[in-house]
């Protein structure tokens, strides 16, 4: 515990502000249950799959504004350093894991929209919300879009494992305080010093 | 370097089983969500599969009424529907629809005379920017109950063993009903002479916010003219297409839709059972068909007639076929427009 001093100025002060672990924590519920719906929703011809679908459209253009919120917010608060004992390979993963998933925060849902346009299909967000059409009548464009949504889908789920893998390597085995800039709440001891 | 109170070796290799855990177990949640534990799920793609059991599938066609031809027209509303159903397709007045006379085949190339169900896909657009698609066919009630006994159907339809259909209809005596029709009813030499009927109940939402269990129809205004199918076959394998394209040429044709509203405690789960006849129905409106194109380069070609996609004021009720049939007409959508080049366009559209 001795050095825990030491760590202090660089992870420990810096963590995320409210609003953007708020946002994190907030989009982290919406795109899990966002994946597992997709996933569910075209694998079953129960009437379950109307309620889904019926769900997975709103939850998409949900997560799309918040993810347009949040990169917003991020461009202006930014993020604490890394810690600067970490590996550059670690480093290198954990920049291009951050572009890719907020790459795919934003495109996903812009994709599943512009692929239905492209279908003619109606996005409909609350009873008598239908969105407008983003794209015109295209065989063509909705199957490269359809397979973009499918694949990426996938991408996404196993992106947010390895950021999930990431997280806990953080905070069970280097303790880094890394897990703690974005935890909902500090689990060590380190507050009292800023109060 | 700073050295953060890392774990001792042990707790590091505990630490990196218990996240392998986390990790694996959120997978295998997202794989069993998907159904990759559950062979016996009933899924669209089965569903879709279900009609290539007997032959090749129709390449760029739709997997089911795979044969068929575009009109476009209007819905000409009375307003009496209002009193059932808020959606503005109700309200009185007319409304573009784009919709596809078609045959109950996973042949593209069947033979008019040789397909025994008819059906109408038909979208309508309303100035709200809503939209009402449905799928009707001919018979006045379903073949089988439910969609696991559609699929059961589709493969005993499929298969070389003597017995098999004898032993889904023991498993699904509703069948027979509808074998009786398919005997009984007589054929005609037009899809204008045809009736099409919804045969799944829907809910209908009035202003006052009341609900309504309904199924509707269209009924012919032309008389229907009894031919017997040796007599249709002699027309030509596209019979139909030719007489309804040289028909609208010489005027619309006209559908009256009825809305039948269930009296309370009648079943809406099960379209194999129509209701009684004197169940109340109103005339909403009248289907006008004005103009035909080939299906290659007609508005119908890449529409999906999802019966899912209702206006509001108009939702699913306990019958399951909705959610079926919308879950695997998308299967076929997706399959179909990934196959664009096996159904090419005509180009000019000009050809017939």
């Amino acid at each position: 515990m001795t050095n825990i001093q030491r760590n202090r100025p660089i992870t420990i002060i810096h963590r995320f502000n409210p609003l953007q672990r708020t946002l994190h924590w907030l989009m982290a519920v919406c795109i899990l249950a966002m994946l597992f719906i997709g996933v569910g929703m075209v694998s079953t011809v129960a009437p379950k799959y109307l309620n889904l679908i019926n769900i997975h459209k709103p939850l998409g253009i949900l997560i799309l504004i918040l993810a347009l919120i949040r990169l917003v917010v991020r461009l202006r608060y930014g993020a604490p350093p890394l810690p600067l004992d970490l590996p550059e390979p670690m480093k290198l993963a954990a920049y291009l894991s951050h572009y890719a998933l907020y790459a795919l925060m934003i495109a996903m849902p812009l994709i599943g929209w512009a692929m239905l346009s492209a279908a003619e299909y109606p996005v409909v967000i609350w009873p008598g919300i239908w969105l407008p059409q983003i794209l015109p009548l295209d065989p063509s464009l909705h199957t490269l879009l359809w397979n973009a949504h499918f694949y990426l889908a996938f991408l996404f789920f196993a992106l947010i494992l390895m950021h999930l893998a990431a997280a806990l390597f953080h905070a069970l085995i280097r303790r880094d305080g890394v897990f703690d800039a974005m935890g909902p709440a500090l689990t060590h001891d380190e507050i009292a010093p800023a109060e | 370097m700073p050295e953060a109170p890392r774990p001792s070796p042990r707790n590091a290799i505990g630490s990196l089983v218990l996240i392998a855990a986390v990790v694996a177990v959120a997978a295998a949640a997202f794989a069993y969500t998907g159904g990759w534990f559950s062979p016996q799920r009933l899924t669209p793609q089965k569903l879709v599969d279900g009609f290539d059991l007997g032959s090749a599938p129709p390449l760029g066609h739709r997997r089911n009424h795979a044969k068929g031809i575009c009109f476009t027209g209007m819905f000409e509303s009375n307003g009496a529907g209002s009193e059932l159903s808020r959606a503005q397709v109700f309200a009185k007045g007319q409304y573009p629809v784009v919709g596809r006379f078609n045959l109950a085949t996973a042949d593209a190339n069947a033979e008019d005379a040789k397909v025994r169900v008819r059906g109408l896909g038909l979208m309508i657009s309303t100035p709200d920017g809503q939209e009402w698609r449905m799928a009707m066919i001919d018979p006045p009630f379903f073949a089988v109950s439910t969609p696991e006994a559609f699929h059961e159907l589709q493969i005993a339809s499929a298969s070389k063993e003597p017995d098999a259909m004898a032993k889904f209809v023991g498993a699904n005596p509703e069948f027979a009903a509808f074998g009786g029709w398919a005997k009984s009813a007589p054929w005609t030499g037009s899809y204008a002479e045809e009736p099409y009927n919804g045969l799944n109940s829907f809910i209908f939402t009035d202003n006052s916010g009341n609900d309504h269990a309904v199924r509707w129809s269209l009924t012919p205004a032309a008389q229907p003219v009894p031919v017997p199918p040796e007599e249709l076959a002699k027309r030509g394998p596209n019979f139909l297409e030719t007489e309804i394209t040289d028909r609208i040429k010489n005027g619309p044709a006209r559908w009256t839709m009825r809305v039948t509203v269930a009296n309370p405690g009648d079943q809406t789960a099960d379209p194999s059972k129509a209701w009684p006849e004197d169940r109340r129905s109103v005339e909403v409106g009248a289907l006008i068909v004005q103009q035909i194109e080939p299906e290659a380069d007609g508005p119908c070609r890449d529409i999906n007639f999802d019966p899912a996609v209702l206006p509001n004021g108009i939702r699913t009720s306990d019958d399951p076929f909705p959610a079926a049939r919308s879950s695997a007409y998308r299967v076929s959508y997706d399959r179909r427009t990934a196959e664009e080049k096996d159904y090419p366009r005509t180009a000019t559209g000009a050809a017939q």
